[in-house]
């Protein structure tokens, strides 16, 4: 009953197993429904694939439901996704309307459900409104923000936040994304699972192999860049940062290495600006990965002697996350959730410009010792704080937390 | 005869309070009107049991800030020596921190109106709080138990501790004082630990030396 909790006490000990068994007492049979809009693809669905068998494990009945909707819905949701991060661009009325109309088509299909449920938590814009449709729930309802919206522009927001008010709390992952609400406002980073396919260790076979398969060669120096085409991770930047290092010698290869999440629909239009910029160059090598690709990534992440996440705007992170994971050091963009893992000179650097993205290159081929070194903390760093049992345990205290409706001191 | 000690476990969950901080000005201002204790308690205490990257410098939110933000080290070093174990009351240490606060905006006018880099983002904590159903009889049997402890039971019985007895110490020296003057040379080595500058790791490590050695001293 208890087989995949077990497998995390060799990694995380045996106490951390315990203490979720602990947590979890309370919540003995409880309803708990998420809600996204993609059971493939991006870092949500990823998340929800470990998490929802771990609860079920721990005796709560949790289930995971999808809104589905069309092109247009997703073109508004993407819109409002880039509105959260900042991008100034308005969405018309008639997008507006479509995104509720979905949502109460979806609320026809998921509404028992959805009102029975003690705990109902709902991630990102997409299926923010379903709350609205159901005035006969019975539970508590949770709105997860994965996404940076520290500043977010503001009419979209005003727009969404009157969805989201009605919540009985929000969480996200840093306290900078948090924008003031009439109800708590958690701060829950995300997680990686160390035992799935994207972070298991590897034999040295497969690793060899997928080096063979996409044509790299692993006597010179891999930098990669694992995410999905979009703007916001700036991978053309990144083929300009490892240009201006190429140019002081190292014989670098790139690896982009991506896909495209089901609700993100200018995946297209990214891949091929970055196609346009790397101009048939062979030292950088564009990937298209299909969702499934994980261990292929977990491969190329292996194979990588530095990992950059060059980020504009960004929610986490967790590209960031399974590279220290690795053992490698990250070099990051200066956003979100990256400034919480990499710390400079100890996990990686953060920087702002592919210039700068550049000098940090060149600094960690010119000095080895530091590079194996920083990678020995980062991994320890994420051993301490990012792994999915952390993550676990403080969805439990919050549901604890919540169920109780208590103040700051809840004792069990 | 003492009562068995009861091993308690806890969980720390972070609430953003939706406040922010751009300058020391500003800094000032919401920590006179800070009027929930739980804010400042987070910010001192709160980190230990939150992912967080120990930075053995500035243990202290405050400190962090002020050094990595607004990149004012005198204000930074008269922060970090604020020590939140030697103040009877959360008040008293808002207090203080208002005090340095207002020091620095005596001494440099300019320095008030310097910008962070990133805002300083107030918060509190929710603590849930869980019996183990653990009891441990005598001194002795807890010495075995001292390195599986979670590390949520390190924060309650060692850290949170010191919201709820009287004397502002920790959970094992107030059991061990039960034992009379038995016990008088360990409660004395655990009082030498600094809950302040170790991780939670380091303070069970701490502990289960102490305790290990007072059995070996015994034999």
């Amino acid at each position: 009953m208890t087989e995949m909790l077990n497998q995390y006490a060799p990694i995380v000990g045996a106490d951390v197993i315990d203490h979720l068994r602990q947590l979890a007492e309370p919540l003995q049979g409880m309803k708990v429904v998420h809600v996204n809009s993609t059971r493939e693809g991006g870092g949500v669905a990823e998340i929800l694939h470990r998490l929802i068998p771990l609860k079920r494990e721990l005796g709560l009945d949790a289930s995971w439901e999808i809104v589905t909707g069309d092109s247009q819905f997703y073109q508004c949701t993407k819109k409002m996704h880039n509105a959260l991060q900042s991008n100034r661009d308005g969405i018309s009325s008639e997008l507006l309307q479509h995104y509720e109309a979905v949502n109460a088509e979806n609320v026809e299909r998921l509404k028992d459900l959805l009102q029975e449920a003690d705990i109902v938590i709902v991630h990102d814009p997409q299926p923010a409104p379903l709350l609205k449709y159901c005035q006969a729930r019975r539970g508590k309802w949770i709105w997860r923000c994965h996404i940076d919206a520290s500043r977010p522009f503001r009419p979209v927001w005003k727009y969404l936040q009157k969805f989201i008010r009605e919540y009985d709390a929000s969480i996200y992952s840093l306290s900078a994304f948090a924008q003031p609400m009439p109800h708590p406002l958690y701060i829950i980073p995300p997680s990686i699972d160390p035992l799935s396919d994207k972070n298991i260790a590897l034999d040295t076979a497969e690793i060899q192999g997928v080096c063979t398969d996409f044509g790299l060669d692993p006597e010179r120096p891999i930098v990669s860049q694992i995410s999905r085409f979009d703007r916001f991770k700036d991978p053309v930047g990144v083929i300009r940062a490892c240009r201006m290092a190429k140019a002081f010698g190292p014989p670098l290869q790139l690896v982009l290495a991506g896909g495209t999440a089901n609700d993100d629909p200018e995946g297209g239009e990214v891949l091929a600006e970055v196609t346009a910029e790397a101009q048939d160059d062979p030292d950088i090598h564009v990937l298209m990965l299909p969702p499934d690709a994980h261990r292929i990534i977990n491969a190329i992440q292996r194979l990588s002697t530095i990992v950059l996440q060059k980020s504009i705007k960004e929610g986490f992170g967790l590209t960031v996350t399974e590279a220290l994971w690795k053992g490698k050091p990250v070099i990051g963009g200066d956003a979100g959730g990256i400034r919480l893992q990499v710390v400079n000179h100890q996990t990686g650097f953060l920087v702002n410009t592919p210039e700068g993205a550049a000098l940090r290159i060149r600094y960690l081929l010119n000095h080895h010792d530091r590079l194996q070194q920083m990678g020995k903390t980062a991994r320890n760093f994420v051993l301490e704080n990012y792994l999915l049992t952390r993550h676990l345990r403080e969805y439990l205290t919050l549901m604890v937390a919540i169920v109780r409706n208590s103040g700051d001191r809840i004792e069990l | 005869m003492c009562d068995p000690f009861a091993i308690t476990d806890c969980a720390l969950i972070a609430i953003a309070t939706g406040e922010k901080a751009q300058n020391i000005r500003e800094m000032h201002n919401r920590l006179m009107h800070t009027y929930d204790d739980g804010i400042v308690y987070h910010h001192f205490w709160g980190g230990l049991l939150r992912p967080h990257f120990v930075d053995p410098e500035y243990q202290n939110h405050f400190a962090g800030w002020a050094y990595h933000d607004l990149h004012d080290r005198r204000l930074a070093e008269k922060l970090s020596i604020i020590n939140p174990a030697h103040y009877a009351s959360i008040d008293e240490l808002r207090q203080q921190v208002i005090e340095v606060f207002e020091e620095r905006m005596d001494e440099d006018e300019g320095a008030s109106r310097v910008e962070a880099e990133h805002p300083f983002f107030f918060m509190r904590s929710q603590i849930v709080v869980f019996d183990t159903r653990l009891r441990v009889p005598t001194p002795e049997d807890l010495t075995g138990l001292i390195p599986d402890l979670s590390l949520g039971s390190l924060f309650y019985h060692f850290i949170d501790s010191r919201r709820r007895i009287r004397s502002g110490g920790d959970d094992f020296s107030e059991w061990l004082k039960c034992w009379g003057d038995q016990y008088r040379d360990l409660i004395n080595q655990i009082q030498t630990i600094d809950p302040y500058f170790n991780s939670l790791i380091e303070l069970r490590e701490n502990l289960a030396t102490f305790f290990t050695s007072r059995l070996k001293t015994e034999d």
